[in-house]
């Protein structure tokens, strides 16, 4: 509980004496690069792999001669939208952002840099969080689309080079019975995720004391306690939207 | 000035500091000494805020800094320059984005005026030619100059050292301490040093405020260290063999 409050302390004083508009602009903007667009690589190479795995195992599962090969499509697109592309990237978003995040910080802390901020007058945790958790959230919900798309390709790859399905097939099952609410559900899980990885990777960081040891803790903390809060978030998001 | 009443602070139940009080003199290089562990880095960081006391007050020029609102801190901390015992330069930027970064948070100032300054302030300690190295580039004793530029790049009325001689040789260690001594009487600076350093209490210490266990047990010049009467502080003092030699051939 004293460190759930500790977290809120922390989020609330994010937003006290904050520096100019155009300072946190060209932070936000080299965050973006950092957690973004360095996290394009493996969020591809994670979503397009899964993708190809969920159409070979839906296959693999039908055994009905009944079934038509178009429910791959349709299978991978609903798992890929509604929990693959965002979960599945935000538990790998946790290890390579929010490890990065955390170590940052934590470094910043015990080579006292933090501290060197705070002499200058600038509110160090809005100064150094704040651009993280706005880059964070408008980055990953792109590579989430991104993932998204990968994935399906990803499917269409395996199910078209084995000949689990042809390519019609696989196209017709994804654009079957669509519902366009489950892609504003992605989006929501997305933020949300997005939200939770950078603060916790922050407030983790940021709270770093001792040395280099300590800092490596902070990081293993910072995406063992992310991973479990998406994965809670998950739950309850899920039961809230869909049920 | 910089004046302090009363100060005390515990962590965790353990007296860091029980009660100490004493006064900064402007224009002059103050000592914070003492034996590790008897407080001196808990009593700098508590007078520039980076830990709020238990008990007791902080003036800076009559301006009571403990209890004084948000404004008026962010107000006296822009006057304040510190540098720290790892130099706490930032690793992602450049010697001179490091230098330039106190003046990027002002406005009204062009951008020419801006590496105008820098480039005088890296001048002034020496690293003319530093301006594109990045920390992980320079030396340790390089790194303790960049952190004086970037400290007195912002006309500050305050420098707070905290062990600048740690991790230095000798030599770099007392041209470190001639530059704090410098530019403290060019700026017309108050100027905070935390060392057990000998050679700089001997070298640069205007006024020195001697800590044991918490506490402030003496208070003087480098004129008069040497003929305290206080044991444990005298223990402190002649710990060192040359100063010893120097004391019995005196």
């Amino acid at each position: 509980m004293k460190t759930l409050g500790r977290y809120f302390i922390f989020l609330g004083s994010i937003f006290n004496n904050r520096e100019s508009f155009r300072t946190y602009f060209r932070l936000i903007i080299d965050e973006s690069i950092t957690i973004g667009v360095d996290s394009v690589f493996i969020v591809a190479i994670v979503s397009t792999f899964i993708g190809a795995v969920t159409a070979v195992q839906t296959a693999y599962n039908i055994v009905s001669p009944l079934i038509e090969n178009y429910i791959i499509g349709n299978i991978v697109r609903d798992m890929t939208i509604l929990e693959l592309a965002p979960t599945i990237t935000a538990l790998v978003f946790a290890g390579k952002v929010g490890s990065s995040i955390a170590t940052g910080l934590g470094t910043m802390r015990i080579s006292e840099q933090i501290d060197a901020l705070e002499v200058m007058g600038i509110n160090s945790v809005s100064y150094l969080v704040l651009p993280k958790i706005v880059s964070t959230m408008i980055m990953y919900p792109l590579l989430v689309i991104l993932a998204a798309f990968l994935s399906l390709y990803g499917g269409f790859l395996a199910s078209t080079l084995s000949g689990l399905s042809s390519a019609s097939d696989y196209i017709y099952g994804v654009r079957y019975g669509f519902n366009e609410f489950t892609v504003l559900f992605m989006l929501i899980k997305a933020l949300v995720f997005a939200f939770l990885i950078s603060t916790i990777s922050a407030y983790k960081g940021f709270y770093t004391s001792g040395g280099a040891l300590e800092v490596g803790q902070s990081s293993t903390k910072a995406v063992t306690s992310s991973c479990i809060a998406i994965l809670l978030a998950d739950y309850l998001l899920a039961d809230l939207m869909l049920n | 000035m910089i004046e302090f009443k009363d100060i005390k602070k515990s962590f965790d139940g353990k007296e860091i500091l029980r009660g100490v009080s004493g006064k900064f003199k402007t224009g002059k290089t103050n000592l914070i000494i003492g034996s590790s562990g008897t407080g001196k880095s808990v009593l700098l960081k508590v007078i520039v805020g980076l830990v709020e006391p238990d008990e007791g007050a902080i003036y800076y020029d009559e301006q009571n800094f403990t209890t004084g609102d948000k404004k008026l801190r962010t107000h006296i901390r822009r006057d304040i320059g510190m540098l720290f015992q790892g130099g706490a330069l930032f690793d992602s930027k450049t010697v001179e984005e490091n230098v330039m970064f106190p003046l990027n948070l002002q406005k009204g100032m062009s951008k020419s005026e801006k590496l105008d300054r820098v480039n005088w302030c890296l001048k002034r300690v020496g690293l003319e030619n530093a301006n594109t190295k990045m920390p992980s580039e320079i030396s340790g004793g390089m790194k303790k100059r960049v952190g004086i530029a970037r400290a007195i790049v912002d006309d500050i009325k305050y420098l707070f050292c905290d062990e600048p001689n740690s991790g230095l040789d000798p030599q770099t260690s007392i041209v470190i301490d001639e530059l704090i001594a410098e530019i403290t009487k060019e700026l017309k600076i108050t100027s905070v040093v935390v060392t057990h350093d000998m050679n700089s209490v001997m070298g640069i210490g205007d006024h020195i405020i001697y800590l044991a266990k918490g506490e402030k047990l003496w208070e003087g010049s480098n004129k008069e260290i040497l003929n305290t009467k206080v044991e444990q502080l005298k223990e402190f003092v002649f710990a060192s063999k040359l100063l010893q030699n120097y004391k019995e051939n005196a």
